[in-house]
C-alpha cells in the first residue's frame, strides 16, 4: 500500500468510525427516529441465528430480517408503550471496536467491526456480543447505511432471553 | 439467566392444604390452579421423575439427519442424547452422550456428519450404531469386560411418526402412535397441507427466560391474550393492509392423553395457502395454485381447513406445533422452577419454491421468534407472572374461562387439558396444595 493510500484508508476508518460512534449513541439515547433516518429505504437489517451466523435469508431461518417498511415498523413498535418486553425501554450501552474498512475506494463501502451490547433492565444484566457487517452508501460528505447485520458470537439466546432491543 | 430470586414457596391456607394443586370443580364450573405449582422446588423435581422421565419426549426431525452419519446433538428432558443415522443400516439411533467406559459426551459437536464417534478421554470408539469398536490396549484387559455389552447406550424407546423423533426414558410407556391419540390427526394436517413431506429449516431459536415453564405450555396455546399482549403486533397487520376483520374465531379440542389444540380463523396470511399484502401481489397466483393442489388431493374440506385455519398444538408435556403464519415447532425443559430452557425450529415443504420459502420464512418474523414481534412480549408476561407469584398473598390461578360452555379457541379448555393430565401424573406428589 502507499503511503497515500495508506493516509486514505485511515481518514476513511476514522469517517467511519464517526459515523457508526454516532449510530450508537443514537441506539441508546432510544432516539430510534433519528436512527431509521440514517438507513436507505432499500436498506436491510439483519440478524442471523446463533447457530448460522452466515445464514440467508432466502433461505434460512433468521432472528431478525428488516426490509426498511419492517425496520420502520420496529421503530414504531419500540416507541409505542405497547411493546411490552421493552416498556420501560433497557439501558444500553452499544460499544463498537475493531472497525475495519474493505474496499475504500468502491462507491459503497464493506465495513465490518466488532460490537458488544450491554442492556441493563429490571435488575438484570445482558450482553451481546458478535461482529457488526455493514454497507454504507457515501452522502454529502458522510454515510448512508445500505445494509447492517449482526452476527452474535454467543452460542445461543440462553443468557440474554431475546432480541427484542435494537443491536 | 436468573432474576437472583429464590423460587417462592406459597404459604398456603389450612383451605388449600385439603385440596389437590388442581382444583378442577365441574359442579361449580371452577378451575384453578395453586400456584405453588408453578414455584416449589419440591414440585419441580417430582416433575422431572414423574413427567419427564415418564413421557414421549420429542428428539428432532429426520430431516435433520437425511444421510447415512449424519447426527445432532440434544438435550431431551434435561439430558444431552445425540441422534444419529446409523450407517449400516440408516435407521435413526438416538443415544445417551456417555461414554461407556468411564463417562466423558462422545458427540462433542452440534451436529455433523461422522461414521465413527470416539471419546477423546481414553480413545473409546463406537460406530454410528453404537457398537463399540475400538479400545486402545485391549489386551489389558481381563475376561471379565464383554465389549460386546460396551456399544454405546440407546434411549429406552425411540419412534417417530411422519418424521417426528420422540424418545421415552420409561421402557413401560406405551407406544408412540397410542401415546399420540388425537394429535396423530393434527400432525397429518400440519405436514398434508404442507404437500406430505416437511423439513426443518436451518437456523435454531434457543433462548431462556425465568418462568415456570407450565407457564410456557399454557401461553403457546392461549388465543385469550392475542389480543391485549399483542397489540402492536395487530397494529402492524393493518398497517401492512391485513384484514382483520376475520377475527380469530374457533375452538378448542381434547386430543387425548393430555394434549390439545385449537382451531381458529386467520386474520394473518398463512404461506399454505391463504394470500396476504405481506406477500405481494406477485404472490397471489402462486398462492391461489397451491390452494388447488390442496383441493385436488385432500378435497374441498379439509384443503380449506390445511389452507385457512390456524392450529395452535399442545403435545404433553412439552412439544408445541404452531401452524399459524408460517410452522413453528418448539420444546422447552425446566432447568428449574423459575426458568425455562426453549428450543424452536421453523418447519416448511421440502423442495418449496425459492420465492415461497422466502415469504414463509418472512412471515415467520413478523410474530414468532426471540426478535419477532410478539415472541418477547410472551416472554415479559410470563416472566411478569412469575414475579406476582413470587409477591405472595394469592394462592391460586384462574384457569376457568369457558367452562359451561362448549369451548372456544380463547378459552381454557385447552389449559385444562394439560392440567388434568399433569395432576394424573404427579399422584400423590401433587395431591395436597398445601403441602409444598
Amino acid at each position: 500500500m502507499t503511503a497515500v493510500a495508506a493516509e486514505q484508508q485511515a481518514i476513511c476508518r476514522q469517517q467511519v468510525e464517526d459515523f457508526l460512534y454516532a449510530e450508537a449513541a443514537l441506539l441508546d439515547a432510544w432516539q430510534l427516529d433519528d436512527w431509521l433516518l440514517l438507513f436507505d429505504e432499500d436498506a436491510k437489517y439483519e440478524v442471523p441465528c446463533n447457530d448460522a451466523v452466515d445464514g440467508d435469508p432466502v433461505q434460512d431461518l433468521m432472528l431478525i430480517d428488516d426490509n426498511y417498511a419492517r425496520l420502520a415498523a420496529r421503530v414504531e413498535r419500540l416507541n409505542s408503550r405497547r411493546a411490552h418486553r421493552e416498556y420501560p425501554h433497557s439501558r444500553t450501552n452499544h460499544q463498537v471496536f475493531n472497525v475495519r474498512v474493505h474496499d475504500v475506494s468502491a462507491e459503497e463501502l464493506s465495513v465490518t467491526a466488532s460490537f458488544t451490547v450491554w442492556r441493563f433492565r429490571a435488575g438484570r444484566t445482558s450482553c451481546y456480543v458478535g461482529r457488526y457487517r455493514y454497507r454504507l452508501r457515501r452522502s454529502d460528505g458522510g454515510f448512508r447505511i445500505a445494509a447492517k447485520r449482526a452476527e452474535l458470537d454467543m452460542t445461543d439466546l440462553r443468557s440474554v432471553g431475546d432480541v427484542a432491543i435494537i443491536l | 439467566m436468573s432474576t437472583g430470586v429464590e423460587p417462592w414457596v406459597t404459604q398456603a391456607t389450612e383451605v388449600a392444604a385439603q385440596l389437590p394443586i388442581v382444583d378442577d370443580d365441574p359442579v361449580a364450573q371452577r378451575f384453578r390452579v395453586h400456584r405453588s405449582a408453578m414455584t416449589s422446588p419440591r414440585i419441580h423435581r417430582a416433575e422431572i421423575e414423574r413427567i419427564f422421565a415418564k413421557s414421549w419426549l420429542y428428539v428432532g426431525h429426520e430431516s435433520e439427519i437425511p444421510n447415512p452419519g449424519d447426527f445432532v446433538r440434544r438435550p431431551v428432558g434435561g439430558r444431552p442424547l445425540f441422534m444419529v443415522r446409523g450407517v449400516k443400516t440408516g435407521n435413526v439411533n438416538v443415544f445417551h452422550n456417555t461414554c461407556t467406559h468411564r463417562g466423558a459426551l462422545v458427540c462433542r459437536q452440534e451436529s455433523g456428519n461422522s461414521k465413527v464417534f470416539q471419546c477423546f478421554y481414553h480413545a473409546w470408539t463406537f460406530d454410528s450404531e453404537g457398537q463399540l469398536k475400538g479400545v486402545p490396549g485391549r489386551d489389558a484387559y481381563a475376561g471379565g469386560v464383554n465389549f460386546d455389552e460396551l456399544g454405546l447406550k440407546r434411549v429406552a424407546r425411540v419412534e417417530s411418526y411422519r418424521g417426528f423423533v420422540f424418545a421415552s426414558f420409561d421402557t413401560g410407556i406405551v407406544d408412540l402412535p397410542t401415546y399420540l391419540a388425537g394429535a396423530k390427526d393434527y400432525i397429518d394436517l400440519v405436514i398434508d397441507g404442507c404437500g406430505g413431506s416437511v423439513e426443518i429449516v436451518r437456523g435454531t431459536n434457543q433462548y431462556s427466560f425465568d418462568a415456570n415453564w407450565k407457564l410456557l405450555v399454557e401461553n403457546s396455546v392461549d388465543g385469550y391474550h392475542a389480543e391485549s399482549t399483542h397489540d402492536t403486533y395487530f397494529k402492524y397487520l393493518v398497517s401492512i393492509g391485513t384484514d382483520l376483520r376475520g377475527g380469530v374465531s374457533g375452538r378448542a379440542i381434547d386430543l387425548g392423553n393430555g394434549h390439545a389444540v385449537i382451531e381458529y380463523s386467520s386474520p394473518w396470511g398463512r404461506p399454505v395457502a391463504k394470500w396476504e399484502p405481506l406477500f405481494g401481489e406477485d404472490a397471489r397466483t402462486e398462492i391461489d395454485r397451491l390452494r388447488a393442489d390442496l383441493v385436488t388431493r385432500h378435497g374441498k374440506d379439509r384443503a380449506h381447513t390445511m389452507a385457512e385455519v390456524n392450529r395452535n398444538m399442545l403435545i404433553y408435556p412439552n412439544l408445541i406445533i404452531n401452524d399459524i403464519m408460517a410452522v413453528t415447532v418448539r420444546t422447552f425443559y425446566p432447568p428449574a422452577p423459575d426458568v425455562v430452557d426453549v428450543t424452536a425450529w421453523e418447519l416448511a415443504p421440502v423442495n418449496e419454491l425459492p420465492s415461497l420459502r422466502q415469504r414463509r420464512l418472512d412471515s415467520f418474523l413478523t410474530f414468532l421468534g426471540p426478535g419477532g414481534f410478539a415472541t418477547p412480549d410472551d416472554l415479559e408476561a410470563l416472566e411478569s407472572c412469575q414475579q406476582g407469584f413470587v409477591s405472595g398473598g394469592v394462592e391460586w390461578n384462574d384457569i376457568s374461562r369457558g367452562m359451561g360452555r362448549s369451548p372456544v379457541a380463547n378459552d381454557e379448555e385447552q389449559m385444562r387439558v394439560f392440567w388434568r393430565r399433569w395432576q394424573h401424573q404427579m399422584g400423590d406428589a401433587a395431591d395436597m396444595a398445601g403441602a409444598q
